[in-house]
């Protein structure tokens, strides 16, 4: 079937299998391999992307199911050369580590800020709680969401 | 002192998504593998018809145990004597074994065409209670080597008698059984491969997930024939590791030979079903703990009893004269005047593996066993069991201390660490908070853990991977602008090498850290050595690191002595300069030096140009790193549930590279002990089926199970590591269990419950008060 | 990583088109909306439709509103929708109980109301909520739409009265006067299903209870029903005691299964626990 599928604000238009997951889609068709997949059940969460502005899990989403909609990947975070608060707060504060759960982290840290722009250490931990991290033990990742809270436009230049 | 917490280099491209793991390779023409594998832990293969699968359109091969029969390749060398089945040629042996491996266009296709192939099993009595495997008429695994039992090893350390004899006068004698369950490192990436035959040269590329890039470069040459020139492995950035990607997998063999079938490049990467079912799991160890003491808590014995089990195959990954790993230092922290272990490794049906996820080489193990006999016994006598840890801790004069089994403990100061730690915590007035609770019947649980780890592998004298000593090499070349180029033979998977070992040749030559670029992962462009696990990065590969740059600084001081026309002997270094003692102005930095090396300088007989050096550093001795957990818990007596409340962790691992790094590898280790003591679990049913082989059943901590850390320091160099400086990779992960299920335990002491198993799961706890514990490894009926 | 077998899809842009496309496909096709249950087993290849019929662009199916005296919830409100309805959590704090524990918030976000009761697996914490407060479910097909009371819609696990071209499109909720509601879960971690989990609704009058609902999650009540406990709660005391008593008779008639998430006596002790729990807090929030 014939899809479009408007990934960080460019159409793309692709014959593909009903079958083809989003995360496939995003990876090997459009060569976006910032977003990761760790499991096959949605408990992993490295695959985390906006699908029409809400974080969604990659690879429990038919790229079919996205035909039509808006796709956001890490890959948009950055403005050019210039970091996002949230991927400045990452670097900041050793949020990362293998770097593997990091893409789907930042997308759902960038959503919850534009959302909740001052949320509590609690609120956070909810936020990445169905997301695994098996490096940090969260801490540092809480700490680097709070860091871009706390610094809304990053870091002064 | 430390050598500052630099952010990272790596997180440039790994905050932009623009890491390279290895299923974002991608290499024109590749095919895809996938692998067929059992649904029974132990049958006879009958027969495995492939012909409709090849009949698929998009298929390309399809390769069975036969055809790697006729290639010599179907079976492989593990790292621990033994042999593992590549793809299965006479019987399957745990659920998830490799049957066989289709080779497609896409990964889809070869998903599907796995559906297409016909297998036929006689099923065999499956054995997978580990303390039955022994028993007479267990059904036998390994009749491949002509075994008669599922016996595996007998292993003993320490002396038996004088620890018999120190039982025997004992007044205090405390005695407890404990499982060590069966878990999995559960790296976020999945293990893969792409492996590349070359048509015209025949050079085998293989891009692994591999911790250990140059010991699998041994095992390739050694199983397909191919020269080591021939063969070049590279590691991409890895998603984690933790001992899951040390060893060899079937699925990496597998992609090799389906490229040598099809001549084009094969990728292969596990779903996360395979990865939790058939790669290396970790421990299973049962134990039998028996601690030996004076009325008034002196240590007077220890003697564990362990039968390990090693599932199908032995493939435990550790230095090879060790088969239970460094169990040996199962005395702990403590001054023990005897002690005496043995250790029964044992065949069953699960996978194969037993070394893996943080464990130094089997110490979580050890240190778990000691930490809940010094619980069992402070319990017995009536004491705190921060009082009977204080009592019986190694003085700081007593270092260099030898332990009962022999081993050699470079460097501490115990007792300062657990003051520290109690300071931390508040730790009298958490004890005050409990009496309150325990007299209006509410369960809350201190727990206290004291861990000493040998990690640093190792001497190459004694320690060794298929013959092959465990020294590290490493390459510095210093560029003509002075920027500089350092080649390892580790692997990062997370640590952030590229940082911290830029920064200790920084420290070295004053070069800027942003101008060291480190490599490693690419056997074609990195010295040889055995890699990254048991925390031996920084006690080896820095050792190593540091040892060059001050090979390249006294190169330097031969250059410069003739750029300054003085004997080498009056320059002096400091910061990034040799000058001419005295004259602080008369000197030249290590930029100008370098330029002048690759100059048209005349240089003195015997002084080489440029500034290059090689080295290889074996270690004298492991390092000793070591510290001090408390976990303060709240339990729910009701209905079972744990809530880590608190959880303060001092270490100790010498001189600190990078401080931000460090505390970053405590945290995860912590968060390993949450993982481990409160849900992760590997069980199998009475016909050998894996009880938890996907995330929804292998259960992993999040964001809300782990408290936020309080970390403490305290800073006892290593007298033999150039820079002082001792691993932490995994101190924590060794450390923490025992001080989470000590909690648990605590709190649980108003009904009297004095162990209970990990993992310590709402039904277990619940369990627990009544008597009635669960059995962990095997399937709740 | 796994992936599904081979399958047609088809969006649909209306119930009745969606209606219309389940016919056309037949029995071997299945609704799929947030997908969050439907495709983890697809790739494991524990289902096999031979045809999707997309309804997540039914817009109609989406609303949470109060109308006639009853709460009415579209069956493709996200369960994150549900959980941030102040109207819906005032009205049935059962439901933002239930909800704050499913899975996690990315889940929720596309996971929805409708899915999880059509899933009908044993586990899912929404069946033994709805249950609870003795909610209707409103179901189309191309004859008309039927309403059937939750407490019939299951007929076993994974499998519900909702026939193969039949879709579910809301749920009604009865507002009662003096109830109040809760849900109480265990799990292992965060995210985790339920070892067991009870809902609760009561309806208060004077100090007495008028009307309990009582639904269980994940220990064999017949349709997630605790019918035993909710005919001896009726008409007595809402007393502490009398909680605790039905909580062992919930627990007396439930049929738990033993599995890695806990032994059959653990279960059922579970069960009474999360019962009482579960009716103290209703009782709260009834005012009693």
């Amino acid at each position: 079937m014939e899809i479009t599928v408007t990934v960080n604000g460019e159409p793309h238009r692709r014959t593909v299998e009903p079958r083809l997951l989003l995360v496939h889609l995003l990876r090997d068709d459009l060569g976006l391999t910032g977003t990761h997949w760790g499991c096959d059940t949605s408990n992993c969460g490295t695959c985390v992307v906006w699908l029409d502005d809400l974080p969604v899990k990659s690879c429990t989403v038919l790229a079919a199911m996205a035909d039509g909609k808006r796709v956001r990947t890490v890959e948009d975070l950055a403005h050019g050369a210039e970091l996002d608060a949230v991927q400045q707060g990452f670097v900041a504060c050793h949020g990362i580590q293998c770097g593997f759960c990091t893409p789907g982290m930042l997308m759902t840290a960038r959503w919850l800020l534009d959302h909740d722009p001052d949320p509590s250490e609690d609120v956070i931990r909810e936020a990445i709680s169905g997301q695994l991290c098996r490096c940090t033990g969260y801490e540092n990742i809480v700490r680097s969401i709070r860091w871009a809270a706390e610094h809304p436009d990053g870091a002064a230049p | 002192m430390t050598y500052g917490s630099l952010p990272r280099k790596e997180d440039a491209r790994f905050v932009r998504g623009r890491g390279t793991f290895l299923d974002d390779l991608v290499l024109p023409g590749m095919l895809h593998g996938a692998i067929l594998r059992s649904p029974h832990a132990h049958a006879r293969l009958l027969s495995v018809d492939t012909s409709a699968a090849e009949a698929h359109p998009k298929v390309r091969a399809v390769l069975t145990g036969k055809d790697l029969a006729e290639r010599g390749m179907a079976w492989m060398p593990t790292l621990s004597h033994d042999v593992q089945a590549v793809l299965a040629s006479d019987k399957v042996r745990f659920q998830g074994q490799e049957v066989a491996f289709v080779v497609a266009e896409d990964r889809y296709a070869a998903r599907d065409a796995l559906e297409l192939i016909d297998v036929e099993y006689e099923p065999l009595p499956v054995v997978v209670d580990a303390p039955a495997a022994l028993a007479t008429g267990a059904a036998v695994i390994r009749d491949d080597l002509g075994k008669a039992d599922n016996h595996v090893f007998d292993w003993s350390s320490g002396d038996e008698a004088a620890t018999e004899a120190a039982f025997a006068k004992a007044e205090v004698v405390a005695r407890q059984d404990m499982l060590y369950p069966r878990v999995h490192p559960a790296p976020l990436e999945t293990c893969g491969a792409v492996a590349d035959v070359d048509a015209i040269t025949g050079k085998l590329t293989v891009w692994a997930t591999a911790q250990a890039p140059h010991a699998h470069r041994i095992l390739y040459s050694r199983i397909t024939g191919l020269p080591e020139h021939r063969i070049r492995i590279v590691a991409p950035d890895i998603g984690g590791g933790f001992g899951n990607k040390v060893g060899m997998y079937p699925g990496y063999l597998c992609a090799v030979v389906g490229s040598m079938v099809t001549g084009r490049p094969v990728k292969w990467t596990e779903d996360r079903s395979e990865n939790l079912m058939s790669t290396s799991f970790a421990r299973d160890y049962h134990m039998r703990g028996e601690i030996a003491a004076t009325r008034d808590g002196r240590l007077l014995g220890l003697r564990v009893r362990v039968l390990a089990d090693h599932g199908a195959f032995n493939g435990t990954a550790q230095p090879a004269k060790f088969p239970a790993g460094f169990f040996h230092v199962f005395t702990g922290s403590y001054d023990l005047p005897a002690a005496f272990c043995s250790v029964t490794g044992v065949y069953t049906n699960k996978a194969p593996g037993g070394v893996a996820y943080a464990c130094s080489f089997r110490i979580t193990e050890a240190v778990y066993v000691v930490e809940r006999m010094m619980d069992v016994l402070a319990r017995e006598l009536g004491l705190d069991p921060a009082e009977l840890r204080m009592r019986n801790l190694l003085r700081p004069e007593q270092f260099p201390y030898t332990c009962a089994t022999g081993w050699q403990y470079d460097s501490g100061d115990y007792p300062r660490a657990l003051t520290l730690l109690k300071e931390i915590a508040g730790y009298d007035e958490l004890r005050r908070e409990q009496a309150e609770k325990r007299a209006r019947g509410e369960l809350m649980g201190l727990g206290l853990s004291f861990f000493t780890e040998a990690v640093g592998a190792g001497p190459r004298e004694h320690m060794d991977i298929l013959g092959f000593g465990m020294a590290d090499g490493a390459e510095l070349r210093v560029h003509p602008s002075g920027s500089a180029v350092l080649r390892l033979s580790c692997m990062s998977q997370g640590q952030g090498h590229e940082t911290t070992f830029a920064q200790l040749v920084s420290a070295e030559l004053g070069i800027p850290p942003d101008e060291v670029e480190v490599v490693q992962g690419d056997t074609d462009h990195t010295p040889f050595g055995l890699g990254t696990y048991g925390s031996r990065s920084t006690p080896v590969s820095g050792a190593a690191a540091v040892t060059v740059a001050r090979k390249v600084r006294e190169r330097a001081r031969q250059v410069a002595s003739a750029m300054l026309e003085v004997s080498p002997d009056d320059l002096e270094w400091e910061r990034g300069r040799w000058f001419v003692r005295g004259v602080p102005g008369r000197g030249h930095t290590i930029r100008e030096i370098a330029l002048a090396a690759h100059s048209d300088l005349a240089l003195p007989e015997g002084v080489e140009g440029q500034l290059d050096a090689s080295t290889v550093y074996s270690p004298p001795n492991l390092t000793y790193p070591f510290g001090a957990y408390l976990c303060v818990v709240d339990v729910d007596a009701d209905t079972g549930q744990v809530r880590v409340r608190r959880f303060i962790a001092v270490d100790d691992c010498g001189v600190r590279i990078n401080p931000m790094i460090v505390a970053g590898q405590v945290h995860r280790g912590l968060a390993d002990g949450i993982g481990m003591a409160l849900m992760e679990l590997m069980a199998f049913d009475a016909d050998g089926n894996h009880l938890g082989g996907s995330f929804m059943d292998y259960l992993l901590p999040t964001a809300l199970e782990c408290p936020s850390w309080e970390l403490g320091e305290t800073v006892t160099p290593s007298p033999h590591h150039p820079i002082g400086a001792k691993g932490i990779g995994e101190s924590a992960t060794v450390g923490s269990p025992a001080a989470v299920v000590n909690a648990v335990v605590d709190a649980l002491a108003p009904f009297g419950v004095r162990h209970a198993d990990m993992p310590l799961t709402p039904a277990a706890v619940w369990r627990a008060t009544r008597g009635a514990p669960l059995r962990a490894d095997l399937a709740i009926s | 990583m796994q992936v599904p077998a081979q399958f047609e899809y088809e969006r649909a842009t209306s119930v009745e088109h969606a209606l219309a496309l389940l016919a056309k496909y037949g029995p071997e096709s299945r609704v799929i909306a947030g997908g969050h249950s439907l495709i983890p087993m697809m790739k494991l290849r524990l289902a096999r439709p031979e045809a999707l019929v997309d309804v997540n662009e039914l817009t109609e199916l989406c609303g949470i509103e109060v109308a006639g005296g009853e709460l009415r919830i579209g069956a493709l409100v996200r369960h994150a929708q549900l959980l941030a309805s102040a109207e819906a959590g005032a009205l049935f704090p059962v439901l933002a109980d239930a909800e704050r524990v499913i899975a996690d918030p990315i889940v929720r976000n596309r996971g929805t109301v409708g899915g999880s009761l059509c899933q009908a697996d044993p586990s899912e914490d929404l069946s033994a909520a709805f249950t609870a407060v003795r909610a209707d479910a409103v179901i189309r097909g191309e004859e008309g739409t039927r309403t059937v009371p939750v407490r019939e819609l299951f007929t076993g696990p994974y499998s519900t009265v909702v026939g193969p071209a039949e879709l579910l499109v809301e749920l009604r909720l009865p507002i009662r006067a003096g109830s109040g509601s809760a849900y109480a879960k265990v799990g292992r971690r965060a995210g985790d299903w339920a070892v067991a989990a009870a809902g609760a609704e009561l309806v208060l009058e004077g100090g007495d209870v008028a009307e309990a609902g009582i639904g269980l999650t994940a220990v064999g009540a017949p349709r997630f029903v605790a019918a035993e406990a909710e005919d001896f709660l009726r008409g007595g005391a809402a007393s502490a005691e009398r909680f605790e008593k039905a909580g062992v008779i919930a627990a007396e008639h439930c049929s738990p299964a033993a599995d890695q998430r806990g032994p059959v006596d653990y279960k059922r002790h579970l069960v009474a626990t999360l019962t009482t729990r579960a009716l103290h807090r209703a009782a709260k929030r009834a005012g009693g």
